[in-house]
């Protein structure tokens, strides 16, 4: 990559002084490492998008297809009538400002294109020349502007420059939803095959491959392998799952990159201690090898492809129900599309523990339930024998994914489960919790390397309130419920708060649990020694 | 620039209305005319654009949810914040509504030293709710106008609301409660840089027409009195279709009624109309069940997938080999 990226306390000095110059009258510019590179023409081939070709952002020709501003505005006119969240949040914004400065682009860039209002009007201001009266007839006294190509650059920068986190929509006084602007935003640009290659990239091997890493069948098995072995050795436990195998009672669908990066991969290993210790008659599958969905982040149909094949695969093997891994913006789509888009899903049968008889009784349309869930009951039950003091080398905080959280409300199930694996616990500041929680800075796809400077400065605000609870009570252990976190959140930590790892919930519980038959544990799953067997390395090695 | 263009546009109404009643004597226009246009623009212009919203469906449950979800009884649901059940939606709707509860969550973000912190911001939610609501009881008070005979729960708004008896006539709190709320919500719009940043015309001009329709009817109530009795009957008059110019009423009846006529023809074209889409947010109308119970989008169709032959026929060997069941050997 050309640009550097610039040192943290470089970074942290933000202007908030908006320019002179009206924000119509500013064209938008390009600066390397705010923005990903262009959608390859082989990927977005694979799904069959249109406008596949291979350009670049920072070349002055975008090649745009001929007559694409009627592409965009037909684009615009076929949404308007689909969705009325586009049509009214289209029309009722009164820019009081209140979703300003809750948006972690705006505070950690201080552009006011990224206030979630403004982001808004980019779209909304061509909406107003080409669907309004008075646009039509006043034009920019009425807010309104042409659509050029200036704009349509505009608005890629912008609109990849959001993470659809949905934090302004909390304060809102309308429930206006920046994501849903910029899900339509992505769209339209993805008519004009205007993607980005790092979301087109996982779209296609999701689709042809079953996940995003385009890990093939075996590869699938032989990394899991590996985990088997490093289970045997931390446990003496010996661990046998089983890949798409009919008759299960359970299928386990979670985000691939778990299976692939640390440390998402010592969550999977939490789920593979779990689940054999409980005895759980469960399946992977190498086909629904996918939980997250990066087709979301293109456009809706691209989302309901990909999301197809977890039911499809329930439905192949015969299982009774779903149990989903730790992710956020999967369990947005399971919480808020999955049912609408491949439901009834009539094939399976309403989700009951097999261990405490407990009926998931929010889960019974979609027959699909959250580890967490599934997880918190077992513990309620007293149905697990957990050893908290095994982190006691940790000090825990949990940071709410923006999806669980803003999209489906899984805010105390996370906490119960972490109280009880682990000793020290402390929240951070609560406007930065629960409903009003900060994003990562990374979501939506936007998790590249080019642009890790956007990625840095996105993640200020929930970097700044870890530090907070690291200085305060001395924190070292992020925890989170989603895989997009346990990727980003490392590279904002080591950037931002550097003694602060990151970890997936059911790695603490994995770390916790006592297993049957298993042997005396020395370390946690990372090879760190276990808190008073600190001596004990030296006579292993 | 945005900020004197709205001004003026509101002070050319204000001359329009003096210059056509002095010089032209367009009394009839002004009066009943105008009057009877803008409302049957507002009427027509409201229920359409609410049957625009409505005609687009809402393809997916998409609520915002601000607490716990349902899932065990032994975990408490925030019934309100993440409704699970119509009522629960109500209740968040007639918050929101009623007492602008998103507003009331509002925080103002501030950098010390590279430190970020989040305090209350309770200005824009107070100034929000005493404006709307003291135009609401205005409103109201205005109905003892349009009745012969003036129903008790008005004469009660009315002694509610003059209750501190200062002045005679008695002064109404609403009524500077109003213009103080006005004049916040334009000065920060000023003030505040970002919020200035982000303002259209479309926001300064109904915060001065509101301002000039306040203005107006403060000073005939306190200052020019106009003939109440005129206004009565012409009131009665316009309600009952049977309009009648009355004898003797100030120009500033007539300024003030044309402000109020310019704010209904307005009203239907304008981010005003936010007071009916409200109740149509998506993200606020609509209960957090999708797991439960299935939500239909009506426009659904079917799409292009990759089915599990497919990714068998790719695969099939590099199964076998590791020993992954598959349906075709």
């Amino acid at each position: 990559m050309a640009t550097k990226l610039p040192k943290p306390d470089e970074l942290s000095r933000i202007d908030y002084t908006p320019p002179k110059k009206c924000w119509m009258d500013t064209p938008a510019e390009l600066k390397p490492g705010m923005y990903c590179w262009g959608a390859k023409a082989k990927n977005l081939n694979v799904v069959g998008f249109p406008n596949a070709r291979d350009w670049s952002p920072a070349e002055e020709d975008w090649k745009l297809p001929k007559e694409w501003e009627g592409t965009v505005l037909e684009g615009i006119h076929d949404r308007l009538s689909k969705y009325r969240s586009f049509r009214l949040f289209m029309d009722v914004c009164v820019r009081c400002g209140a979703c300003a400065d809750k948006c972690h682009f705006y505070i950690g860039t201080g552009d006011p294109k990224n206030m979630p209002v403004l982001r808004a009007e980019l779209l909304r201001s061509v909406y107003r020349k080409y669907f309004t009266v008075p646009g039509k007839l006043f034009g920019g006294l009425a807010g309104a502007r042409e659509l050029t190509t200036e704009v349509l650059k505009e608005w890629w920068y912008y609109f990849f420059q959001c993470t659809e986190c949905r934090r302004c929509s909390v304060f809102c006084p309308y429930g206006i939803d920046t994501a849903e602007v910029t899900m339509m935003g992505r769209e339209l640009l993805n008519l004009l095959g205007l993607n980005i290659d790092w979301i087109a990239g996982p779209v296609a091997n999701c689709y042809k491959k079953g996940n995003h890493l385009g890990l093939e069948p075996h590869t699938i098995k032989s990394s899991m392998e590996f985990f088997l072995d490093d289970i045997d050795t931390l446990t003496g436990v010996k661990v046998e799952p089983t890949f798409n195998r009919k008759g299960a009672e359970i299928l386990f669908v979670t985000p691939s990159v778990d299976l692939f990066a640390d440390p998402g991969t010592y969550t999977a290993m939490g789920y593979l201690m779990l689940f054999h210790e409980l005895g759980l008659d469960y399946t992977w599958s190498t086909y629904a090898s996918e939980g997250g969905n990066f087709g979301v982040f293109t456009s809706n149909e691209m989302a309901k492809r990909l999301h197809y094949k977890i039911y499809a695969e329930a439905k192949r093997l015969g299982v009774k129900y779903i149990i989903g891994g730790e992710c956020g913006h999967m369990w947005r789509l399971v919480n808020q599309y999955l049912d609408t888009w491949h439901g009834p899903a009539d094939f399976m049968e309403e989700p009951v523990s097999p261990i405490t008889g407990t009926k998931f009784e929010n889960a019974k349309s979609t027959k699909m339930v959250h580890v967490i869930e599934f997880t918190a009951d077992l513990i309620k039950n007293g149905k697990l024998k957990l050893d908290p003091t095994r982190n006691d080398h940790l000090n825990v905080t949990y940071h709410d994914s923006c999806n669980t959280a803003r999209g489906m409300g899984l805010l105390d199930e996370p906490r119960y489960v972490l109280k009880n694996s682990c000793s020290n616990f402390h929240e951070m500041p609560e406007n930065t919790i629960r409903e009003q929680t900060f994003c990562c800075g990374s979501g939506t796809g936007l998790n590249a390397s080019e642009n890790m400077e956007l990625r840095m400065r996105g993640g200020i605000p929930r970097a700044n309130a870890v530090k907070h609870v690291h200085e305060k009570y001395g924190v070292n252990m992020l925890t989170n419920i989603c895989a997009i976190d346990r990727a980003t959140l490392k590279a904002s930590m080591d950037y931002w708060v550097p003694d602060v790892s990151v970890a997936g919930v059911h790695e603490l519980v994995g770390n916790a649990l006592i297993m049957t038959g298993e042997k005396e544990r020395t370390t946690d799953m990372r090879g760190e020694p276990l808190p008073g067997k600190e001596g004990d390395e030296n006579e292993t090695v | 620039m945005k900020i004197i263009f709205s001004f003026f546009t509101v002070v050319l109404l204000v001359l329009l209305a003096f210059l056509g009643l002095k010089i032209a004597n367009l009394y009839y226009l002004f009066g009943v005319i105008i009057p009877y246009a803008a409302l049957a623009i507002f009427i027509i212009g409201f229920v359409y654009r609410v049957m625009k919203w409505a005609s687009s469906p809402v393809p997916f449950r998409i609520p915002t949810t601000c607490g716990q979800q349902k899932s065990f009884p032994w975990i408490k649901q925030n019934k309100i914040e993440n409704p699970s059940s119509t009522w629960g939606v109500i209740i968040r709707m007639l918050l929101e509504v009623l007492a602008f509860r998103s507003l009331f969550r509002n925080t103002k973000t501030e950098s010390r030293d590279g430190k970020l912190s989040y305090g209350s911001d309770k200005w824009l939610w107070m100034a929000g709710l005493a404006f709307h609501w003291s135009f609401l009881v205005i409103l109201i008070r205005h109905f003892r106008f349009f009745a012969a005979d003036v129903p008790s729960v008005i004469h009660l708004i009315e002694s509610l609301d003059s209750f501190l008896q200062i002045g005679v006539p008695l002064l109404y709190m609403t009524d500077i409660v109003l213009v103080a709320a006005v004049t916040f919500l334009f000065i920060r719009r000023v003030v505040i840089p970002q919020v200035n940043y982000i303002s259209l015309i479309a926001d300064y001009i109904p915060l001065f027409l509101i301002l000039g329709i306040a203005i107006s009817g403060i000073l005939m109530r306190y200052l020019f009195k106009v003939h109440l009795v005129g206004v009565k009957n012409f009131a009665i008059g316009l309600i009952n279709f049977n309009p009648v110019i009355p004898e003797g009423v100030g120009v500033i009846f007539y300024i003030h009624l044309f402000l109020i006529s310019s704010l209904f023809a307005y009203f239907p074209f304008s981010k005003l109309m936010h007071a009916g889409g409200v109740f149509l947010s998506p993200t606020r109308n609509l209960a957090n069940n999708s797991r439960m119970k299935r939500h239909v989008n009506p426009w659904d169709y079917p799409v292009k997938v990759h089915t599990y032959e497919e990714y068998e026929d790719d695969f099939r060997e590099k199964m076998k080999n590791v020993g992954i069941p598959v349906e075709k050997e």
